[in-house]
């Protein structure tokens, strides 16, 4: 009964906030303690996903088939019918490895802008790279790209490069990024972006209108092999280079001027990062659209329970939402079944209660 | 030979009016400089060509003969240490991961501390009398905690050269005197220079061996502190009268600012020192 399954399920968001009551331990951070920390969250990540892929509007027992699913592999799941190995394998499987794909990368590129701006409000969506995608997708399904493989992504993505070029543009002076003026010029790309999606929408004919609307609250629910190639590449080369980083941007989340002065080379730093960081978010809102409020309350909530190095801030903040997103993917998947809701639905009336409580705590 | 020298150093923003123009100076190991003058003088702004932060357009400085802007910053980084003026933090790193941050220039771009950064480190908190608020966040010290961490984590960089950039703004007298002290200290024991960027005329005074006095970007005076804080200097660079008497517990020049009614009865008498 999927319903149980359901339940047990509603408590990790309880979880994660109870856990975010605890004072973050006073340690240094050291290499054993990444290493157990991410895999204590590489456990939950799978925990959520075991539950994620027995959870669903298709009614499979969910007791019989984790029991087949943890011992079945040697008969090669001979326990479950063609329909249920179907279901497990090829639709809700794929669809939980792009969720936590995602997510990870929504995450990652929000601990960068956030450490990068000095600003815990920063995330993706506020300099204006989704915006940007979302333009490209919403012209491409209006022009009929739809019928080309990938060519609503492919708009996507360059709408986003596009965006990014813009915005870097304006804020750069001379061989100098300032970071105010960037969020600034994020701010007003948005503004603009907006506008021009509200005129493609009222123009647009009704028949595209159920397209649109679900690829700007996000939709998980198309992806394919290629899309999971696609965003999981950019995932591990994206994480391998702002990793490679993750001690000058504890440095430069001091001050810039205090991080030349610890001997980082800030400006060559910055670029390289915020070029990574958003080209990881092109990729994942082209291929899922805008999925709000991850790359904002993942970070956050791990700073909050970890602190505030990024050695261990960058790999709690990938694994753990991963994970959240497949379980607000499921959540999209379930409450309304057999219909579905947008996923970026399911993230944001999480997300902004979350957001509310974070700063009310805060403010006592 | 000097560990630091300023050549012939000009400054200015792009088309702008020089900000700095013919700053010569040396710094000799366990030297303790301050740098005063009035606002806009161009103070901080030498800090920061001393540190290779901003690029000079006339002459060079020079750190062990080397031009800083010429090196990496991570060689810079374990010569030069700044002491910043008290700044809030925007994420919550402990007093323990700030002063850990000290020892950047000497590691690679990726990896963890060992255990002689750590040790390194603890020591810069034992000297400072910090080691009991290693674990609370930076957020959660008062301003004169705060400001020792940033010494300690100066200190773990083990420079040569420590920058001081007004470090003592939002210090009561108290503070002020105890963050001088622990300076002076150091200077005296570890042998390590000191230039201090100050307002406070009678803190450097009582405090540097040598006194920079800048003027529109000019260096006024340079030399003692009984020679350069005198009467007419201070009327020449900051236009204003003031009493400077040479104080009798430290025989050193200390300056009494005067309200207007005494500056006028002042002028009349010809008071003197």
């Amino acid at each position: 009964m999927y319903e149980q399954v359901f339940i047990i399920f509603l408590f990790i968001p309880l979880l994660a906030v109870a856990l975010a009551g605890r004072t973050p331990a006073p340690a240094i951070v050291t290499f054993p303690r990444v290493l157990k920390t991410s895999f204590l969250l590489l456990l939950v990540f799978l925990l959520v996903s075991v539950l994620a892929l027995l959870t669903g509007s298709s009614k499979i027992d969910a007791w019989s088939t984790l029991r087949e699913l943890l011992f079945g592999w040697r008969t090669g799941f001979a326990g479950l019918d063609e329909t249920e190995r179907t279901i497990l394998f090829s639709i809700r499987l794929p669809r939980i490895l792009f969720a936590g794909i995602i997510g990870a990368a929504l995450s990652l590129s929000g601990v960068v802008f956030q450490a990068l701006l000095r600003n815990p409000l920063a995330e993706p969506y506020i300099l204006g790279i989704s915006g940007g995608a979302a333009v490209g997708a919403i012209a491409g399904i209006l022009l009929g790209v739809a019928v080309v493989p990938m060519g609503i992504p492919a708009l996507a993505f360059l709408g986003a490069l596009f965006s990014i070029m813009i915005v870097f543009g304006i804020a750069r002076s001379g061989r100098q990024i300032a970071s105010n003026t960037l969020l600034l010029a994020g701010v007003i790309s948005n503004a603009f972006y907006s506008a021009v999606i509200m005129y493609l929408l009222s123009t647009s004919s009704s028949d595209h209108l159920h397209g649109i609307l679900f690829w700007l609250m996000g939709d998980l629910s198309m992806a394919g092999g290629r899309d999971i190639l696609f965003t999981g590449g950019l995932l591990a080369a994206g994480f391998a280079v702002i990793y490679s980083h993750a001690r000058p941007l504890n440095t430069i989340v001091l001050g810039e001027e205090t991080a030349l002065q610890l001997g980082v080379p800030v400006e060559r730093t910055k670029v390289i990062l915020f070029i990574t960081a958003s080209l990881a978010t092109a990729g994942a809102v082209a291929a899922s659209g805008t999925i709000g409020f991850v790359g904002l309350i993942i970070p956050h909530l791990m700073r909050m329970l970890l602190g505030s190095d990024h050695r261990l801030l960058i790999p709690a903040s990938v694994l753990f939402g991963g994970a959240f997103m497949v379980f607000a993917d499921t959540v999209a998947r379930i409450v309304v079944a057999p219909g579905e809701l947008p996923v970026g639905v399911v993230t944001a009336m999480c997300g902004a209660p979350y957001f509310i409580y974070l700063l009310r705590r805060k403010a006592v | 030979m000097s560990i630091l020298k300023a050549d012939r150093v000009g400054f200015r923003y792009t088309e702008s009016d020089w900000i700095l123009r013919d700053i010569t100076l040396e710094v000799q190991q366990g030297d303790f400089i301050g740098i005063i003058g009035p606002n806009g003088s161009g103070k901080t702004t030498l800090l920061k060509i001393i540190d290779g932060i901003l690029a000079p357009q006339e002459g060079a400085v020079y750190l062990d003969g080397a031009a800083v802007r010429k090196m990496k910053r991570n060689a810079v980084a374990r010569v030069v240490a700044v002491v910043p003026q008290d700044t809030a933090m925007v994420f919550p790193f402990s007093a323990h991961e700030v002063v850990l941050m000290g020892r950047a220039p000497h590691l690679k771009q990726w990896g963890f501390e060992g255990e002689t950064d750590v040790r390194i480190a603890h020591k810069a908190m034992e000297m400072t009398d910090t080691a009991n608020l290693m674990n609370r966040g930076m957020n959660a010290l008062s301003g004169g905690e705060r400001q020792r961490v940033l010494i300690a984590r100066a200190l773990a960089q083990e420079p040569r050269i420590i920058l001081l950039d007004e470090p003592t703004a939002f210090l009561d007298i108290r503070h002020q005197l105890e963050f001088f002290d622990l300076i002076k200290t150091l200077n005296r024991e570890q042998h390590l220079s000191v230039m201090a960027v100050t307002h406070d005329v009678n803190l450097a005074s009582l405090y540097c061996d040598r006194i920079v006095l800048l003027q529109n970007g000019r260096i006024h005076s340079m030399g003692r502190p009984e020679d350069v804080i005198t009467k007419e200097n201070i009327r020449e660079v900051y236009g204003i009268d003031v009493a400077v008497d040479s104080n009798q517990f430290t025989g050193l020049p200390q300056i009494t600012p005067l309200s207007a009614e005494y500056r006028s009865a002042k002028s009349n008498e010809g008071l003197s020192r």
